[in-house]
């Protein structure tokens, strides 16, 4: 993938990003907060990928580190959003 | 030993794009190979991603969208373990497992009061996990990398962001969590102009990556941490639901480029989207406050020296009242209004409220609650809150909804806010929050104030509608405060 090929998906996505959330009501404010913040966890990717690099036992370490820190993101992240939705939705 | 740079190229060629002169047999081997599946995951992971933020922004589907964003998540997880050797799927196993006891612990434990701290927290959690993967890139010297000078900049770029999302994030949750070192805003002379510098030297070094030097990053790192830190001291806590919004913004950001580093389009994906959606909710939030993103994060709240003093406004008009007064008067009401703020939260009174609006219901009394959008220290906080105390959330109504009733209601009841119910926001265009949508229980027959004294708000400015004719003031605690209301109308009936 070259520069040009990324920088479009880059800025589709984003074009992406901004059609789909058109209007957010109030309540739901905090839990998209804390849900598109548990999907930026997408970084533990790199982060496992990291764990795997040739050149030393440094750029392993720096990858573990990243995973603890990307997980606590996502699995923090998604959880706490399901406690807060199932709070609005039991009392349908 | 699987070579990652050699899968990484091939993994990026993916099996459609058969290179001019290929054979066709090996275009052929190169599309049964598992690392064009693993592509495949990949995308896969992004359109769940997409149909999981849709989700989220409705009502009936935002269960269902937090779940898929929770596969997509898995997918790319077990997709991306899938390529390593065994030793390494060992170790990466070791840290996910760390990570996520800490983050289910932490998603339990934590109270709804302290949601702002704790989004605020991850964010940061998340800028520090990419501008880590940047860093562990730069030591291998850009091994999943065409092109080694354009990811040299792009690690710059996460550097960058990431340090600042980190440390911006940590001075934000401490300022949340009202820890003393961060209680009050503070700033020097010239700060701008550090953070300007700051910001160059990060942008300069950056392109001396681009030269094929690893060594910049830390020093970037190490002064984004620096213009982290002064660009969220400043800020005050009102203006905390801006600087949550941003900095999740950031955080997606930081992931975005991360993937430019790496090279891996579900990142960039990913990353974009929680980078528009943090967006759009920051232009809410200063939309609500009638101020530019620009003012929220530089703009001193600026206090016109021919205003009114406290004294002048409130000097001997103020009206002191009781919980048996507040509870006479609300016998025989048709319509009551109730407009939470911070305070509550900090009183943890929402479930006592709860309680009132429950016993004046039980008496055929209509309860609402209004909502102002920057209620609170997050943005939703307020809806976050009443719904962990029961209060269904059809009552809670947005001010555009809620304004128009306000001259039909009998009681308005204000718990801990203050200066999104202040009038001097239409009456005085000289005033900091001059033109700022506002609450107007000033149109109400009576308003109460809970209220622990006649402090400020945020916005340091008296409020008038303390001193108005039809505005009586309930001095204390709110939660103290409103057990007190709710026993003595359980007395009087």
């Amino acid at each position: 993938m070259d520069l040009i090929t990324a920088i479009t998906i880059f800025s589709l996505a984003i074009f992406v990003g901004f059609e789909i959330i058109t209007k957010v009501p109030p309540t739901l404010h905090t839990p998209l907060m804390s849900g598109s913040n548990a999907i930026s966890g997408i970084t533990v990717v790199g982060a496992i990928l990291a764990v795997q690099t040739e050149n030393g036992w440094l750029g392993s370490l720096l990858g573990f580190i990243a995973i603890v820190f990307a997980m606590i993101n996502v699995v923090g992240g998604f959880l706490v959003t399901h406690r807060m939705l199932e709070m609005f939705q039991k009392k349908k | 030993m699987i070579n990652l740079h050699h899968v990484l190229t091939l993994a990026q060629q993916g099996p459609l794009l058969v290179r001019p002169g290929a054979n066709e047999a090996a275009a052929a081997v190169d599309a049964a190979t598992p690392h064009s599946l693993v592509n495949l995951v990949y995308l896969l992971a992004a359109v769940l991603f997409i149909l999981g933020i849709k989700g989220l922004t409705h009502p009936r589907t935002a269960v269902r969208g937090n779940l898929t964003g929770a596969v997509g998540m898995l997918l790319a997880v077990l997709a991306t373990v899938w390529q390593l050797d065994l030793l390494p799927i060992g170790v990466a196993a070791v840290a996910m497992a760390v990570g996520a006891a800490i983050g289910w612990f932490l998603a339990v434990k934590v109270a709804m009061t302290q949601m702002p701290q704790f989004v605020a927290l991850f964010n940061g959690f998340g800028g520090l996990a990419s501008l880590l993967v940047a860093g562990a890139e730069t030591f291998a010297g850009f091994p999943g990398a065409l092109n080694r000078h354009e990811s040299a900049v792009a690690a710059g770029l996460t550097g960058l962001i990431g340090a600042v999302t980190f440390t911006g994030s940590m001075i934000a949750a401490g300022k949340l969590q009202e820890l003393d070192a961060f209680r009050k805003p503070w700033s020097f002379p010239q700060q701008q102009l550090v953070n300007a510098a700051l910001l160059s030297l990060c942008l300069l070094l950056t392109l001396v990556m681009a030269g094929g030097h690893g060594w910049p990053y830390w020093l970037i790192v190490a002064a984004a941490s620096v213009l982290g830190v002064l660009l969220v001291v400043p800020i005050g806590g009102a203006d905390m639901p801006v600087v949550i919004a941003l900095l999740n913004s950031y955080s997606g950001l930081a992931a975005a480029a991360a993937g430019f580093v790496i090279n891996n389009n579900v990142l960039i994906i990913a990353g974009s989207l929680v980078g528009a959606s943090g967006l759009i909710l920051t232009s809410i939030m200063c939309k609500a406050m009638n101020r530019s993103l620009a003012n929220v994060l530089f703009g001193k709240m600026e206090i016109a020296s021919d205003a009114p003093s406290a004294d002048e406004v409130y000097g001997g008009k103020v009206k002191a009242t009781s919980p048996d007064e507040v509870a006479m008067l609300l016998d025989g009401v048709q319509r009551v209004v109730i407009v939470p703020g911070y305070g509550l939260a900090v009183a943890q009174a929402q479930h006592s409220v709860r309680d009132l609006a429950n016993l004046l219901e039980q008496r055929g009394v209509t309860v609402e609650y209004a909502i102002h959008p920057v209620a609170g220290r997050m943005p939703g906080h307020m809806n976050v809150l009443l719904a962990e105390a029961d209060v269904p959330y059809d009552k809670l109504k947005e001010m555009d909804e809620v304004n128009p009733t306000m001259s039909q209601t009998d009681v308005a009841i204000v718990i801990g806010a203050n200066d999104v119910v202040n009038p001097v926001a239409d009456t005085d265009p000289k005033s900091p929050i001059a033109g700022m949508p506002i609450i107007h229980v000033d149109r109400a027959r009576t308003v109460i104030v809970v209220k622990r004294s006649l402090s400020p708000g945020f916005a340091g400015i008296p409020n008038p509608l303390f001193a108005a004719d039809n505005c009586l003031m309930l001095f204390g605690d709110g939660k103290k405060v409103i057990v007190e209301l709710v026993a003595a109308l359980k007395e009087a009936a």
